[in-house]
């Protein structure tokens, strides 16, 4: 029911992005979906990728301080609307968003919502029973693998 | 009106003040052992009685003390006196909790009095004069001992203590102060206030004695073009008795050293050895004239020189440079000692591991201390806001161990520079100490 992301500790400085992105490159790591949230003197990058463990291991490896956060992913039609209407759901349950963002891909008039609250089961449960697709780990790898 | 508060002693003849000193030591010598069984335990160690002390030419016979046997004896443990003899106490922080305090006799205090009127004397102070004490009242020894100084002097003192500086602007206009008392940062502070407010017409200080933290020349001129006075040096730690230990005259360049109570020796930091006059190396002083809490061969890791060349204010005594540096670690940050040891303890005592580095810079004349600390998956969260409340809970623990503010900022692993495998702990981009 929920998706991997990974987060990742950022000093923030000209350049660590930059530095973040390269070894990612090195390691031929595809990057599906980013966001870089930040305080005033640090960020944390988080993002979906194609091969979880893999890249841990390797950001590990270079040193930077990381996890694997539990987040949903949700499908959404690609249209106005489609955003608030999910949003919307949330709200009349009371479920707070500690942040949120979204994606695209090859799939064609679809979008995708990453979407972190306090109780994931909870928040997923009235999604679905409204109808909207939350997408589990194995989905996800399958819309990348297309 | 003098330019000397008590010229028979600040311009002695070398023979009297060595006289003074002579006496003054075997007088010191003979109470300790009599009264301090953690000196005569010392002295024995080194096979040293009174009798073997006739004058200052066998000082160096002497074992020396250190913070650290000031720590060990704490509270009563050095105390020469009983203590319904003392009438106050002052403290200076120390690393990890334990603080050093001394005790003061009412003679100790006259004393200290006497010094303190010395230096106002010097930076031109007479019962005309209107002296604000900026410097804070309490343990610390700044407040007090210009205070009692400026006492002495006959001069209007003004009690303001540290801080509130609307209140200190409107007390300088109001009542005329004419020298100012303070750390040399808040002095520059007050300045730039004072021409933010536009008020720098209504001043009319003459002259300002600033201690408690090093401060360059250049910091020097800048404050003396701002407030338009003469800014003097004076030096002094708690544990000799607190500020007015050596102090400035008109020429500015060294602080005499008031050598008819402090015996003053310049050593080799490492090898403990005595250097000649002229030399670079540790300040030792020899407190013999104190009754409640004399000091023998105390060892201030502040690193200066000695001159003994004549100086043409008439006065005698021994001038020495500012401090070029310290033997130890120790920060001094808003006129607040600092070691990095205490940093360290914060740090550990909140589940971290002690990778940090110690930025300390200055801008405007104002102190800055940043402690930056390597993250680690332990403090490491997903959420932005969990991560800045564990910065926010070592701000917090900073202020409570240092009692001043300290920038977290939180840096990569292994980000902070090791030199030869072993990380640099301090950066001070102050160049306080260019000799």
């Amino acid at each position: 029911m929920t998706t991997k992301q990974i987060s990742v500790f950022l000093e923030n400085r000209p350049g660590t992005l930059a530095e973040f992105c390269k070894v990612l490159q090195k390691n031929n790591i595809d990057m599906r979906a980013m966001c870089v949230a930040d305080a005033m003197d640090f960020g944390i990058a988080r993002v979906i990728v194609d091969n979880v463990y893999d890249t841990v291991t390797v950001l590990k490896d270079e040193g930077y301080v990381c996890q694997i956060t539990k987040v949903l992913t949700v499908e959404m039609e690609d249209r106005p609307g489609a955003l608030s209407e999910i949003l919307a759901l949330l709200g009349e349950q009371n479920i707070n968003l500690e942040y949120t963002y979204a994606f695209l891909t090859r799939e064609k008039d679809k979008a995708y919502l990453v979407i972190k609250v306090a109780d994931n089961a909870a928040a997923a449960d009235i999604l679905k029973k409204n109808g909207v697709k939350v997408i589990c780990q194995d989905e996800l790898e399958k819309i990348f693998g297309d | 009106m003098s330019k000397y508060f008590s010229p028979e002693k600040e311009t002695a003849s070398r023979e009297q003040i060595v006289e003074w000193q002579n006496a003054g030591l075997v007088d010191c010598v003979k109470r300790v052992w009599d009264n301090v069984p953690y000196y005569r335990k010392k002295m024995e160690k080194k096979g040293v009685t009174p009798d073997d002390i006739k004058g200052i030419e066998d000082l160096h016979k002497l074992p020396f003390l250190t913070k650290d046997d000031l720590r060990d004896a704490y509270p009563y443990g050095l105390l020469a006196r009983p203590l319904s003899d003392c009438v106050r106490i002052h403290s200076t922080s120390g690393t990890t909790g334990r603080r050093v305090v001394a005790f003061y006799t009412q003679n100790d205090i006259d004393l200290w009095d006497e010094c303190c009127a010395r230096a106002l004397t010097a930076a031109g102070a007479t019962e005309e004069d209107v002296v604000q004490v900026s410097y804070g009242y309490g343990l610390f020894t700044g407040g007090f001992g210009l205070n009692g100084g400026s006492h002495k002097v006959g001069c209007l003192t003004l009690p303001m203590s540290s801080g509130n500086t609307d209140r200190q602007i409107q007390f300088m206009t109001d009542l005329g102060a004419t020298v100012l008392c303070c750390t040399p940062s808040y002095a520059a502070y007050l300045g730039e206030s004072i021409h933010e407010r536009g008020v720098r017409d209504k001043i009319r200080l003459k002259a300002g004695i600033f201690g408690a933290e090093a401060w360059t020349e250049e910091m020097r001129r800048d404050i003396e073009e701002t407030l338009g006075i003469k800014a003097y040096d004076i030096y002094g730690l708690t544990e000799i008795s607190g500020p007015g230990v050596a102090f400035e005259c008109e020429n500015q360049d060294g602080m005499h050293i008031n050598e008819d109570y402090f015996i003053v020796e310049v050593i080799d930091p490492k090898t403990g050895e005595v250097l000649p006059d002229g030399e670079k190396g540790e300040l030792v002083f020899t407190a013999f004239a104190k009754e409640a809490f004399p000091l023998l061969r105390y060892r201030t890791k502040d690193i200066c020189i000695l001159s003994r060349e004549k100086c043409s204010c008439g006065r005698t005594f021994v001038k020495m440079t500012k401090p070029l540096g310290r033997s130890d670690d120790m920060l001094i940050v808003k006129g607040v000692n600092v070691f990095p040891s205490q940093i360290e303890t914060v740090l550990l005592n909140h589940g971290y591991a002690a990778n940090y580095q110690i930025i300390v810079d200055r801008h405007k004349n104002s102190d800055s201390l940043e402690v930056r600390v390597e993250m680690t998956p332990e403090m490491f969260s997903d959420e932005l806001s969990k991560v800045s409340a564990k910065e926010r809970e070592l701000v917090a623990g900073l202020k409570s161990m240092l009692g001043i503010h300290a920038d977290v900022k939180l840096v990569a692993p292994k980000s902070i520079v090791r030199s030869e495998g072993k990380a640099v702990r301090v950066i001070d981009k102050r160049n306080l100490y260019k000799g």
